[in-house]
């Protein structure tokens, strides 16, 4: 019995280990100025976990085996109720790695989260409501103009959906889009809010994901460093069309973002 | 100290009840008591079971129609998700280690005669045998059950018109956590009580056992704790029905104004989670206590560390109530809260990881029993390695960024806390059986059990945490809308496969489990050879526990092969075996 646990615990342990080493599933591609770094300390927390958790299965598998009952040919048992030596030598340690691991973090997580957006940040304000997500853009003026919830049309869609209103001189040129469309290599700052119940705005190649809270205007901001066309999802259960909460990031050349806002702008006139 | 505890015993003793209803139902006894706590977690986690299983044919075969339900639309798939949870957080993982194994077990491992208060504890049974109807009565109320999964977040969860289920179904869903919250805090208050008072003479408290400890920890974590979900509870009722708005702001559903202003979503969280944390450690920390007497046992060698052990419970118990922040890195919560959370949280792995260290040398020397509970404690060590390994990914706010919400998350959590806590069951089951119903379970069976229960869970687990990186969010119904999902249906497949196998192998239990009752082998009055107090009185034990006598502790809980010993364990109950132990 102790070697087919021996052999199921390891076989276990290697199988795992070999997809994560594989990578046969892993992360998607990082697309931001943050991915890198991000995914740097991934791999490192990978690998320091990666080896404790193979050395604890593999001793567990090794130690049930070599130490089975044996009958009388078994070597004695010894008697000891543990040492404290040990004991303060692998707390030590676990706390060293453990706090160590986290204060090597501490500075992506400062960098993304603790310092607000570049002041020359495009800035977008993004919208959750139940089972969309909505793009205002704040136009030349770089105002957003003023939104009231009494003005909702949800089923209109665009403006109308965010209840913009339309008295207000800064709402003229704002311009709401259901893709959200950003320039390659600048900072986008973005506004996130939501109208009913929380969402979460999750685009995994930007590694970015915040949750959209009614009732807060939570500002966040991230760099997209390749252009293309990324998914955005919906992460926070918001009800029955959760899975289905999908939106389009495209992130395209300085030159296109300015032609796409210019027609947008048009559009409105 | 001694006089005042016999005081309490004799004050708490009550003559053994004749009628049926007196004695299987409304019973007094903590042994009947925790039968029937045990039962009820038997009938909830197959309920739960069945759920998953539900959700996960519905997550490969979309179209397909399911028995009781039919066509599964979106909601009915979040459902199930928000009714597996729950039933399988409160009514078994809260239910079965404590109020089934702690009721029976704790009370004649300190030598009490019963617990301190006997009619609370029935009423803390009946208290949440009613949570549970209310609970299973939402299904069949109009809309049905809710669908705002088992954290309940506001305001999905705080207004009808949110979505179907969110009606009289959710109402029920609330009213019955809060009634299971009164159920566990008169728990708690007993299992306290009865360990502080109702120790026999020479059962220190460093002599407890190591499942006692973590009992009487978990009973603190849930007097704390479900204080608080309690009010949550009803502030939520509140809002859902009386105009209030502590959860809810200024929010329109669908265009339509609601009338809430004002309250703050975050709150509910964090009344949510300042109780959902600790409840992972209510839920592990007896599992935890079960596997460490079982090394030890089995083992036929001393615990390693019983003083780190107990420092670890505590640790763990004190720690548990600082990070229920860490649930919260993407909420909108302050990004340096995230911070400190963070830094509690990894700062919780040491007391778990000590933890490890000491079950890893409890075998080291021994001369190891491969008997039935001992598979399934071998295997929590190995759940609860790799179920912790993945917490210091979650724990640190920027690889959060990418892995909340992600079945990285159901991959985690079940592993250490569902499975490994549910080991810990199985393998109290196994222990203790032939105490409670003076039979042996099948030890073949127990066998096959054993080993469609570990390489099936992590068949279904193990790959969750690929889908987790993959960027697969959680809680979706359906994976076609997002084009990136595509590619990983297989891993989808293959874990809905694997659930198949895995419950197949949970009706061997069940069979086992009811077949030993009635024609499993007679056990004798300490099978295992162990040495901790309820070894010591007949299988099973008579009404008063010890038969009108009261045990005097004079060693240890784990004393195997004591050098000069005539036997190689040396009772609780035996004479002392000297200062030096």
């Amino acid at each position: 019995m102790g070697l087919v646990l021996l052999i199921i615990i390891w076989l276990i342990t290697f199988a795992s280990t070999y997809f994560f080493i594989a990578k046969t599933w892993w992360l998607p591609t990082g697309a931001s100025a943050a991915a890198a770094g991000i995914d740097h300390h991934f791999t490192t927390t990978f690998i320091l976990m990666g080896i404790v958790f193979v050395a604890a299965q593999v001793s567990l598998g090794a130690l049930v085996w070599i130490y089975r009952d044996r009958g009388s040919s078994s070597s004695k048992v010894t008697y000891s109720h543990g040492n404290t030596k040990l004991e303060i030598v692998w707390t030590l340690l676990t706390t060293i790695l453990f706090v160590g691991l986290n204060l090597m973090s501490s500075s992506i997580w400062a960098s993304e989260r603790f310092r607000p957006a570049e002041v020359d940040a495009v800035r977008v304000e993004v919208t959750g409501m139940q089972f969309a997500w909505y793009f205002r853009y704040p136009g030349p003026d770089g105002k957003f103009g003023a939104t009231n919830p009494e003005l909702e049309d949800a089923s209109a869609g665009g403006e109308a959906a965010l209840g913009l209103d339309t008295k207000d001189g800064a709402s003229k040129d704002d311009v709401v889009t259901g893709t959200m469309v950003v320039p390659v290599n600048r900072e986008i700052e973005v506004i996130l809010r939501a109208h009913d119940v929380i969402h979460s705005f999750f685009i995994p190649t930007m590694r970015f994901k915040q949750d959209a809270v009614p009732g807060l205007a939570i500002h966040m901001h991230f760099t997209p460093i390749q252009t293309g066309d990324y998914e955005i999802l919906c992460a926070e259960l918001c009800g029955l069309g959760h899975y289905k909460m999908h939106g389009m990031l495209k992130v395209v050349s300085q030159e296109e973002f300015d032609k796409w806002l210019a027609a947008r702008e048009a559009e409105k006139q | 100290m001694a006089t005042h505890e016999f005081a309490a015993q004799e004050s708490h003793a009550h003559a053994a009840p004749q009628g049926f209803v007196r004695k299987w139902v409304f019973s007094l006894d903590h042994k009947v008591i925790g039968l029937q706590y045990y039962f009820l977690a038997l009938a909830a986690v197959f309920v739960g079971m069945f759920l998953s299983l539900l959700m996960r044919i519905h997550l490969i075969w979309p179209t397909l129609p399911l028995p009781l339900l039919g066509d599964i639309k979106p909601e009915t798939y979040l459902t199930l998700v928000t009714m597996h949870g729950t039933i399988m957080v409160f009514f078994v993982l809260t239910t079965a280690p404590q109020g089934g194994f702690g009721n029976y077990f704790l009370p004649i491992q300190i030598g009490a005669p019963d617990m301190a208060f006997p009619v609370l504890n029935m009423l803390s049974f009946w208290t949440t045998l009613l949570g549970f109807i209310v609970m299973i009565a939402a299904f069949f109320v109009a809309g049905g059950a809710p669908l705002h999964g088992w954290t309940g977040y506001a305001p999905l969860s705080a207004m009808q018109s949110t979505g179907p289920g969110e009606g009289l179904g959710a109402d029920l869903w609330i009213i019955s956590i809060a009634i299971f919250c009164i159920g566990a805090l008169m728990g708690a208050l007993n299992f306290i009580t009865t360990t502080l008072d109702m120790r026999a003479k020479g059962m220190t408290m460093m002599r407890l056992p190591l499942t006692v400890w973590a009992w009487f920890v978990t009973a603190i974590l849930g007097l704390l704790a479900f204080g608080v979900l309690l009010s949550a509870g009803i502030l939520l009722l509140m809002d859902r029905n009386l105009g209030t708005s502590f959860f809810v702001p200024l929010v329109t559903i669908n265009g339509q104004l609601t009338g809430h202003k004002g309250g703050s979503p975050l709150l509910w969280q964090h009344l949510f989670w300042f109780f959902g944390h600790p409840e992972v450690y209510i839920a592990i920390l007896p599992a935890m206590g079960m596997c460490s007497q079982l090394l030890s046992v089995f083992s036929r060698k001393p615990i390693f560390g019983y003083k780190a052990m107990v420092y670890a419970i505590l640790g763990i118990g004190f720690l548990g109530f600082m990070v229920w922040g860490h649930h919260m890195f993407m909420s909108g919560m302050s990004p340096y809260t995230a911070f400190a959370f963070s830094i509690m949280t990894m700062g919780i792995g040491v007391p778990s990881a000590i933890k490890t260290f000491n079950w890893l040398g409890t075998l080291m020397r021994g001369r190891i029993r491969f008997t039935s509970p001992m598979l399934f404690a071998i295997g929590f060590v190995s759940l609860f390695v790799s179920g912790g390994i993945s917490g210091p990914f979650l724990a640190q706010p920027v690889l959060d960024i990418q892995l909340h919400d992600t079945y990285f998350v159901p991959a985690h959590f079940h592993l250490i806390m569902g499975v490994a806590s549910i080991f810990g069951i199985f393998a109290a089951t196994y222990y203790w059986f032939p105490k409670m119903f003076g039979r042996m379970m099948n030890e073949s069976m127990a066998r096959w059990h054993f080993w469609f229960s570990f390489i099936g869970t992590y068949a279904i687990f193990m790959p969750m945490h690929y889908l987790g990186m993959a960027g697969m969010p959680r809680r979706y119904s359906q994976l076609t809308e997002v084009t990136y999902l595509h590619g990983l249906i297989p891993l989808q497949k293959f874990i809905t496969y694997a659930a198949f196998v895995t419950i197949a192998g949970q009706l061997i239990f069940l069979v086992n489990l009811f077949w030993s009752m009635f024609k499993g082998k007679q056990a004798s009055d300490n099978p295992w050879e162990a040495t901790t107090l309820e070894w010591t009185t007949a299988t099973p034990p008579p009404h008063d526990n010890f038969g009108g006598h009261t045990p005097v502790v004079h060693n240890g809980p784990y004393e195997y092969n004591v050098p000069g010993a005539p036997r190689d364990y040396v009772m609780q109950s035996d004479p002392e075996i000297g200062p030096a132990h």
